[in-house]
């Protein structure tokens, strides 16, 4: 546990000193104060007090946003050899990708906490449904998390950035929108298949306030294969 | 606590990049891992920190097995990978800082243990840059302090003087030697001079396999078993000098080397040696003996003919 903790705090530490962490800060608070509140089918627009709008930007802008955060996690070490130097510390491979996880999930949710004051506000200026709104966040939360065991995933496969950034995407994308509409496409299994696959629809579900079990079985497991993936093919360096 | 390989053996595809190592390091020893480039000593220096898995065979911390054990044992490990990669972006303290804390050092212990690491590597001056903004000697600095941060059992060092300038070559060297009379050390490197400053044994592997494995001295007794001597004397006429030379029954081969000079190498029988009869010889016909000098077989030439097929 303390070796996760300390290499969580390495990883907070640099997104700050990289300024990767600010200048995702600034985006993702920009892109979706902006469409929140001024642009589109804004608050004022929709004249309902409620964060839907909210959810809906950042439902997009976290999906391009964690693949950023994400894709040098492994293979800038890769690149550099410094898994080398911290994979003989006193630390196994799973401590090693629990770590970067929780540090990538921490920023994510600190940039959601900023997003407070917007709650907030609606909160006072109408009759808003507080339950709903908590839903959402944890909603955005769990979506984070599949991205970014996904991300650390995509990351771990190779030594360069970009390939990591892209992969990330690709799978995201299939998750995303990809197998949602194939479940449009498909009648019958196929498309019940598709239709559980489609990280959309189990968003869908929790953003309106409703927490199903199979929701959270479903973000859990994407999670859950992430990391187990992640952490195998981190120890794959033993076999080849 | 000691360490032992048995029968380790890595294959890369269908080239073998360890084949069927076995050796010993104990405590308050400091072992020399020499070969040539490709000769597998990183792969084998992987496999006991165990970054890499191990193909076949064993590797033995005391009793214990890294893969039965590995978060206890790598506790009692330091190593320095080769060409010593380093977090770029963090502050040199904040960097040791972190690999204490990953070794799990007791969080009062920590600070302590950076300032006395801070000076034992000579980092005073820069403790407070990033790693990225040091120069290369530097950089192998931090990365022989973080190494040792935890105060470990066993030191496995890739080319630990590398990037190091003279005066730092010879306080790190005196630093290795002092920190092996109670622990464990294996280091590699290129330096031949350097393995006899530091090491009390060598090993010299060659395509995976151990060619040559002892002290310097036995290397050397085993590379010549012949005595060379460089001989010049003075106040007689080179051929004639040759001609007594050969004489000496203990005499394998001499040779003129210098007629201007007299100079002569000579060469003894195994196990044989002439400097007393060449001596006795000079008294006998009045000749000045004016330089008797023996010729010990180089490292670098013991190192060649063993890995040089």
């Amino acid at each position: 546990m303390q070796a996760i903790w300390t290499i969580t705090k390495r990883e907070l530490q640099s997104f700050f000193d990289s300024l990767i962490a600010y200048i995702i800060l600034i985006l993702f608070l920009g892109f979706s104060g902006f469409f929140t509140w001024l642009f589109g089918s804004d608050i004022f627009l929709v004249g309902q007090a409620s964060l839907q709008s909210f959810f809906n930007v950042s439902y997009w802008t976290l999906f391009f946003f964690t693949p950023a955060l994400t894709m040098r996690l492994l293979a800038e070490e890769k690149k550099s050899g410094t898994i080398e130097l911290l994979l003989t510390k006193a630390v196994t491979d799973r401590e090693v990708v629990m770590g970067k996880f929780l540090s990538t999930l921490l920023l994510v949710i600190s940039a959601l906490a900023f997003t407070i004051p917007y709650a907030i506000t609606v909160y006072n200026i109408g009759n808003m449904d507080l339950g709903q709104v908590i839903c959402g966040y944890l909603g955005l939360i769990l979506m984070s998390a599949s991205y970014i065991s996904i991300g650390l995933y995509a990351s771990s496969t190779t030594s360069n950035q970009i390939v990591a950034f892209l992969m990330a995407m690709l799978i995201g994308l299939f998750f995303h929108i990809i197998f949602d509409v194939l479940a449009g496409n498909f009648s019958g299994v196929i498309g019940q298949v598709f239709h559980t696959l489609s990280l959309s629809n189990h968003f869908d579900g929790i953003s309106r306030g409703v927490i199903d079990t199979r929701d959270i079985i479903y973000f859990g497991s994407l999670i859950f294969v992430g990391l187990f993936l992640s952490e195998l093919s981190l120890t794959k360096r033993n076999i080849d | 606590m000691n360490i032992t390989v048995q029968s380790l053996s890595k294959q890369y595809g269908t080239q073998k990049a360890v084949d069927n190592l076995s050796f010993e390091v104990k405590t308050g020893e400091i072992l020399g891992f020499l070969g040539p480039n490709g000769a597998g000593k990183s792969t084998t220096m992987k496999m006991i920190t165990g970054y890499l898995g191990i193909g076949t065979g064993t590797v033995l911390f005391g009793e214990k097995s890294m893969a039965e054990h590995g978060d206890l044992i790598k506790r009692h490990i330091g190593y320095l990978p080769e060409n010593n990669p380093l977090y770029l972006d963090m502050p040199i303290t904040d960097y040791l800082e972190f690999c204490a804390a990953l070794q799990g050092v007791n969080k009062e212990e920590i600070q302590k243990r950076i300032r006395k690491m801070v000076a034992v590597c000579g980092l005073n001056t820069e403790k407070h840059k990033k790693i990225g903004e040091l120069s290369k000697g530097f950089r192998q600095r931090v990365g022989l302090a973080q190494a040792m941060i935890h105060d470990p059992e066993i030191l496995i060092l890739d080319e630990p003087t590398t990037g190091l300038d003279p005066n730092q070559i010879v306080e790190i060297r005196k630093l290795i030697r002092e920190l092996g009379k109670e622990k464990t050390v294996i280091l590699s490197t290129h330096i031949l001079p350097e393995v006899e400053a530091t090491c009390d044994r060598i090993l010299i592997i060659n395509k995976g396999k151990i060619v040559a494995d002892g002290t310097a001295d036995t290397l050397r007794k085993q590379a010549t078993g012949q005595e060379l001597i460089k001989v010049r004397i003075e106040d007689g006429s080179a051929e004639e000098i040759l001609h007594e030379l050969r004489r000496i029954p203990s005499t394998d081969r001499v040779e003129l080397v210098d007629k201007n000079l007299n100079r002569f190498e000579v060469q003894s029988k195994t196990d044989t040696s002439s400097k007393r009869e060449i001596f006795n010889l000079c008294v006998e016909k009045g000749w000045v003996l004016s330089e008797l000098i023996p010729i010990e077989t180089r490292l670098e030439d013991i190192f060649r003919n063993l890995t040089m097929n």
